[in-house]
């Protein structure tokens, strides 16, 4: 095989990613390309397994069967998913403990959204309508990346993820149609939740340095204010059958623009959140540690039994 | 009641499923590997949603227009008819496998006498619930031959396990007067097969496992009865919590 420049292989690499061809593993790709993969499917994955923590908190307090049924089948989904990315991180040549350990000593980074409490049973069901519903949005771009494996895992993890945000709209249904009580249980979490939902699209389009590249190599085919204002444009008409109201005073709906103007993010609040000081993040990240310190033993155990296996095969 | 000694031996079966499964819900998010925190949350739901149509069916006996969520949330701690075994905290991974393969090693003999059973409403729940027990007895005997058979700190902690919850295993087999009718009528099997199928099972992985059944044998009882540990009041109360909060309410 002639060996060809540097220069070369990434010119045949974009024209690929031009014609909307998938980048697959074998396939050869920047170093950058596979970086940036890196460091973005990891950190979905950890959004993943994170984001276990605020419902999985509530599963052993579900009000009544059916509810505690779907929470647990909605929290395994998320651990699913978590493995689907994990097992993409690997088809670039990263490993998943070594990923693991980024995200437990702090280096890698999680969606922020989960760093707030669940406090109610109204923030199960918003919970899965707005960190869902906002989570769709980026991810049904994810399911036209450029990376293949990626991009598949991604069109399942969606179906899940369309599913998850009807059942937390429905379940909010029932509190808004409910008594007084669980209406007003509603409004509290919509209180707490919408404008962490917004910053889950992460810093707008002029703060957010690795959009360009990201979106020239289609790993994003939307940028972080336009999936932001889709979202709004979406979710406040689902608002209005629920009876919520959305806490921004300036939000009302542009003709002039056919979308709906809100006020400006929070960006302190969301940077303080991002950069480890969110009301949450020390919990979420001690109870991931623990899990897996405690759990070095089991996993001792199984490669030691394995092994064990294997060496009576062969005798 | 038309069927009192049914609607007991219906109410047990739900209440074993319930708790169970809200000891497994414990872990979610908390499991030492991925894939078993996945497998766990599994068991969980495959036992709620068995605790469903049992605690149906025992509404239905009843005759008082209770459904699984009335009984499953509204009941005082001594109105639980769950064997003390599964209200036992999960402790660490082996103590959970652990009472989780006591546990199936029982109820999967039971489901495949259960699917006999002259009341048609109960040999479909077994039917349904046998299915989801195999996969959960071949898992958790796996389990306890690879902790067993693997390290030396995991056959300690599967040994400790074993001689913490073998005292609580007698009482699975637990038969009142008033089911000697049911058995006649072929309802439910005799539990003098079911244990021994349950010994046969128990005895194999254990071996396998090289683990020893403790020689302390003492027994306890009292969960058939409605006489609890001391854990079972806290299970309780995150389990009831939204129903006692905010009562009368539809969610």
């Amino acid at each position: 095989m002639k060996t060809m420049d540097l220069q070369e292989l990434e010119k045949r690499f974009q024209e690929k990613i031009d014609k909307e061809i998938k980048i697959e593993p074998n396939d050869w790709m920047p170093d950058e390309y596979r970086k940036t993969l890196i460091r973005q499917i990891s950190q979905h994955a950890h959004s993943e397994i994170v984001g276990m923590l605020p419902e999985g908190n509530w599963i052993t307090r579900a009000p009544n069967l059916r509810r505690k049924a779907v929470l647990l089948a909605k929290v395994q989904d998320e651990a699913g998913h978590g493995l689907y990315l994990y097992s993409s991180v690997e088809t670039l040549g990263a490993d998943r403990e070594a990923t693991i350990d980024d995200l437990h000593s702090g280096k890698a980074k999680y969606s922020s959204i989960f760093n707030y409490p669940a406090v109610t049973w109204a923030d199960i069901g918003t919970i899965g309508w707005l960190v869902d519903g906002a989570a769709i949005m980026n991810q049904v771009a994810l399911c036209r990346c450029s990376y293949g494996p990626y991009a598949r895992g991604m069109v399942k993890i969606c179906k899940e993820e369309s599913f998850h945000q009807r059942q937390g709209f429905e379940s909010l249904v029932t509190l808004c149609n409910g008594t007084p009580t669980q209406k007003a249980m509603a409004q509290d979490a919509m209180n707490r939740f919408w404008w962490p939902a917004l910053m889950m699209f992460g810093p707008s389009d002029d703060e957010s340095p690795n959009s360009a590249q990201s979106m020239k190599w289609k790993i994003k085919r939307f940028s972080n204010d336009e999936l932001r204002q889709s979202f709004v444009d979406a979710t406040v008409p689902q608002a209005e059958i629920l009876g919520l109201t959305i806490p921004d005073p300036n939000l009302k709906w542009n003709e002039e623009t056919g979308h709906y103007d809100f006020s400006p993010i929070n960006w302190d609040e969301f940077w303080q959140v991002v950069n480890g000081n969110g009301p949450c993040n020390k919990e979420r990240i001690e109870a991931r540690t623990k899990a897996k310190e405690e759990g070095m033993w089991v996993r001792e155990a199984a490669m030691a039994y394995a092994e064990k296996r294997a060496l009576k095969k062969t005798a | 009641m038309k069927n009192e000694a049914l609607y007991n031996y219906v109410l047990r079966l739900g209440d074993d499923s319930l708790i169970l499964g809200q000891r497994l819900g414990e872990w979610c998010g908390h499991g030492p590997i991925l894939e078993e925190d996945i497998a766990m949350t599994n068991i969980s739901l495959d036992l709620i949603g068995q605790a469903m149509s049992l605690l149906d069916y025992a509404g239905e006996l009843e005759g008082q227009g209770k459904d699984h969520d009335a009984l499953a949330f509204l009941r005082f701690e001594n109105e639980y008819r769950n064997a003390l075994l599964l209200e036992q905290p999960n402790g660490d991974f082996a103590n959970t496998m652990m009472r989780q393969f006591l546990f199936d090693a029982f109820r999967k003999p039971l489901y495949e006498k259960l699917l006999e059973s002259t009341d048609k409403q109960i040999a479909a729940i077994a039917e349904k619930s046998l299915k989801e027990t195999k996969y959960h007895l071949k898992h958790t005997s796996e389990w306890i031959i690879r902790l067993g058979d693997g390290t030396e700190e995991s056959h300690q902690r599967a040994q400790t396990a074993l001689d913490h919850l073998w005292r609580y295993t007698n009482e699975l087999f637990f038969e009142t007067t008033e089911d000697v009718s049911l058995i006649a009528s072929g309802v439910v099997p005799s539990m003098n097969d079911i244990k021994a199928q349950w010994s046969k099972t128990v005895l194999s992985v254990l071996e396998e496992a090289t683990l020893v059944i403790p020689s302390n044998n003492w027994q306890f009882e009292g969960g058939r009865r409605g006489v609890h540990s001391e854990h079972l009041g806290f299970l309780l109360a995150d389990l009831q919590y939204m129903q006692r909060a905010y009562p009368n309410m539809k969610w």
